[in-house]
């Protein structure tokens, strides 16, 4: 019961990662009808956002130290954060150490932007031609953005740490009757399902709720004739690539402290995100949720011991194998909609 | 009885064929490709082939290790301080070159993939000429590359490749490390870890499921269950896993108090950081603290997981802030050139470009066989790692070994690690029969 539980808290923080990204890529399917090859690369970029601000917030002038040597024998060289120049050194600390979450701020207007660039510069132009070239270009594009981050911030992983406040790990076998250390869980992957839920929460609000929301899902639907009816859809569709993109890197941004960001990370994240958009249903964003949560907890249960010893090497198919099987059953995904992907 | 059907039109065409063959043959298996041996140096130059991951996730690694071997090459060539040669115990060197040639060389990049590393290391040895290939940040290409050079007749000098095999059952007689292995990684670690975790331990291991991490986990559960550790699992992880959390959070269910992270590179930095947040390091478990282990230590991955490191005991080859002669000496002049202190990648790079270039000047002579022989049984000092033997039987150097610690309170980005303890060669050497292979006999190419 214990392992049960553990799996799936550990599902969730998984699942939640690949229904963000599963969610701003079928909301570019379904607004744009473009298969983004490079939605992966901008989780990537949302995450480097935070590496980014962290390092600004880290911007040091140098003195020397003439107590202490360098590698060299020479006086060591200490660099102070201006930040401590400013705000004194316990507030500059706390600023540093809210790195992350102060990312989020940061990451949105850079994410929105990259988005309508991409949109603006790149991907119209392949609006009307097929699928296999949109794949090509978003997929070429996605590697330029990771080999432009690896330039700059190098190949190894950098290390992007969560609050204070939220390190360690919180005993739910404790608090729920069982031995302790049984069921711990991290303080940080609990904020990063409940930041999860908020954000698809409000862009599902946004979407239900909103005029423009409204309006795009009427483009969605049947684009022509709102654009009939005079009104700019191809402007909002603009946007909605660009709050595609912020979604997609505000997952980012949230992920550094799980994971140490690397230029790589994308890429690892792109491949299951797609097979999380097609167990959902093609232009679903319901879908995409639930196939990112699903398929998030039936990959840690795939992970545990017990599983390996009886079928070893099922971590590594699962959503594969579990994707047959849907679309064996449901051609269209779990919630996909007539029509979509089949002209 | 056998009948053939070879006929005047199909002779023609089977001789048309060979000819067409042999006209693209490699440049090693044509006659006048070498006077003896693969690429022969004949005029005022002698290039060396440098391969190492300029792409993919070891990059940074791969940088550090060519900004080594163009150290060794301007030492080489008499520019620069010396360096290491001013410490090395042999004094065939004299900074003109290798026997008088001028050294130049090539890079390849090994993407650290084994086919893309014995392509690039191919093109060295069949466009450019080179007459050795040294690098490489991974056993799996170590393995592939040395077989390659052994064909083609010339040398490999391994770059970081710490898997027992690449001189244990994948030895080859053109092959030679430098670096250290999984077994002397075990056989360092395990007395610290009785020392400070007490002998009544039982460890859960998480292992890279792949050559590198079968031979490490092999070695250090050997080595532990040997001072009276218990293994109590031991889980295969995928290479390409980035989230380990679905494998961590059974580990406090399992009963083990100590957590060995048999990873490398990314894997090590995400592993260790996941297992640092889910507070493993603050439970007690059968009345002891719970620990985590990373046998194979390197300071640019230590520095991927930040302040996870700290207090966590591993190996490693070589550390910067090691004190004899040879070490401060190539710190200043590595330090000097690019402004911060050098990986042991960098080191042991720079160590096997030097070591080479000795056994040629010792051997007079470029042929593999001839190098090959200075090699063999050839002990040296003065290279960082205090008296070292490149043992004969397998082409595996054999010198102390570095037992590290995360450090509490560094006092820059490069000072992560503490040396904890000097692990002398005789608590790390082994019988080479122990993990079978052949050497082989030495192929000169032609």
């Amino acid at each position: 019961m214990e392992a049960i539980i553990l799996q799936i808290l550990n599902g969730l923080d998984k699942g939640s990662a690949y229904a963000l990204i599963a969610l701003g890529l079928t909301l570019i399917f379904g607004t744009l009808g473009v298969v983004n090859f490079a939605h992966g690369a901008l989780f990537m970029i949302g995450a480097f956002c935070a590496v980014t601000l962290s390092r600004l917030l880290q911007l040091s002038h140098t003195v020397i130290d003439d107590s202490q040597t360098d590698f060299l024998g020479n006086p060591l060289k200490v660099e102070v954060p201006y930040l401590y120049d400013i705000f004194g050194q316990s507030t500059g600390d706390a600023i540093i150490d809210w790195a992350v979450p102060i990312s989020i701020l940061f990451a949105i207007p850079v994410m929105i932007a990259i988005g309508v660039a991409m949109e603006r510069g790149l991907i119209k132009h392949f609006y009307k031609r097929p699928h296999a070239d949109q794949i090509l270009v978003t997929f070429g594009l996605a590697i330029v953005l990771q080999e432009i981050i690896k330039y700059y911030y190098g190949a190894n992983p950098i290390p992007t740490p969560a609050p204070d406040a939220f390190r360690g790990s919180f005993d739910f076998g404790a608090a729920l009757g069982f031995d302790p250390n049984v069921i711990i869980y991290p303080y940080w992957r609990l904020v990063y399902f409940a930041f999860a839920a908020l954000i698809i929460g409000g862009v599902f609000a946004f979407l239900q709720f909103t005029t423009f929301g409204m309006v795009v899902r009427a483009g969605m639907a049947d684009r022509e004739t709102v654009q009939l009816l005079g009104i700019n859809i191809d402007k909002r569709f603009t946007l909605m690539f660009g709050l595609a993109a912020a979604v997609a890197g505000l997952a980012g941004v949230m992920y550094t402290p799980i994971n140490s960001p690397n230029y790589h990370m994308g890429m690892d994240f792109l491949v299951l995100s797609f097979v999380v958009v097609v167990v959902g249903g093609m232009g679903s964003l319901p879908g995409a949720v639930l196939a990112g949560f699903l398929l998030g907890i039936l990959e840690s249960f795939a992970s545990m011991r017990e599983v390996l010893e009886f079928l070893p090497g099922l971590n590594q198919i699962i959503i594969y194998l579990v994707a047959i099987i849907i679309l064996l059953t449901r051609p269209r995904g779990l919630m996909g909609r007539k029509g979509v992907m089949e002209e | 009885m056998s009948k053939t059907n070879l006929t005047r039109r199909g002779l023609i065409k089977t001789g048309a064929v060979a000819g067409a063959a042999g006209l693209t043959l490699p440049t090693y298996l044509r006659a006048d490709g070498h006077s003896g041996f693969t690429n022969a140096p004949t005029g005022s130059t002698v290039t060396l082939g440098f391969n190492v991951p300029q792409s993919g996730p070891y990059a940074d690694e791969g940088a550090d290790e060519l900004r080594a071997y163009e150290l060794a090459v301007e030492h080489l060539n008499g520019g620069g301080d010396g360096g290491l040669m001013n410490t090395f115990s042999s004094k065939a060197l004299q900074g003109n070159g290798i026997l008088g040639k001028k050294v130049e060389y090539v890079t390849g990049d090994t993407q650290t993939k084994s086919d893309a590393a014995r392509a690039s290391a191919r093109s060295m040895i069949e466009k450019d000429g080179a007459v050795m290939i040294t690098g490489g940040s991974s056993s799996g290409v170590a393995v592939a590359v040395q077989a390659l050079c052994q064909e083609a007749g010339v040398i490999f000098m391994a770059g970081l490749t710490h898997s027992n095999d690449t001189t244990g059952k994948d030895k080859k007689a053109n092959g030679f490390r430098h670096f250290f292995n999984s077994y002397m990684s075990g056989a360092a670690l395990a007395p610290i870890l009785a020392n400070n975790y007490g002998t009544e331990r039982k460890a859960y291991h998480l292992t890279a499921d792949y050559n590198w991490g079968y031979t490490t986990e092999e070695a250090v559960r050997n080595s532990t269950e040997a001072m009276g550790w218990e293994t109590v699992a031991a889980v295969k992880t995928p290479l390409t896993q980035t989230d380990f959390s679905s494998y961590i959070a059974p580990v406090l269910q399992s009963g083990a108090d100590v957590l060995v992270l048999n990873h490398y590179g990314g894997n090590m930095v995400n592993s260790l950081t996941n297992a640092v947040q889910f507070g493993l390091r603050e439970k007690q478990v059968n009345g002891k603290n719970f620990e985590i282990v990373v046998p194979l230590y390197s300071r640019l991955m230590a520095k991927g997981a930040g302040a996870n490191v700290k207090g966590i005991f591993g190996s490693t080859n070589w550390h910067w802030s090691l004190q004899d002669e040879g070490s401060k000496a190539f710190v200043q002049s590595f330090g000097t050139k690019y402004g911060f202190p050098p990986s042991q990648a960098a080191h042991t790079c720079y160590v096997q470009a030097l070591l080479y270039a000795d056994a040629v000047e010792r051997a007079g002579s470029f042929n593999p066989c001839a190098v090959g022989e200075a090699l063999s049984d050839f002990q040296f000092d003065g290279m960082g790692n205090g008296p070292t033997l490149y043992r004969g039987e397998d082409h595996q150097c054999f010198k102390d070994v570095l037992v590290v610690k995360g450090k509490e309170n560094p006092t820059s980005e490069f000072d992560l690690l503490e040396i904890v303890e000097i692990t002398p060669v005789s608590q790390v050497t082994y019988d080479a029969s122990i993990f079978g292979g052949e050497l082989g006999a030495c192929n000169p190419g032609a």
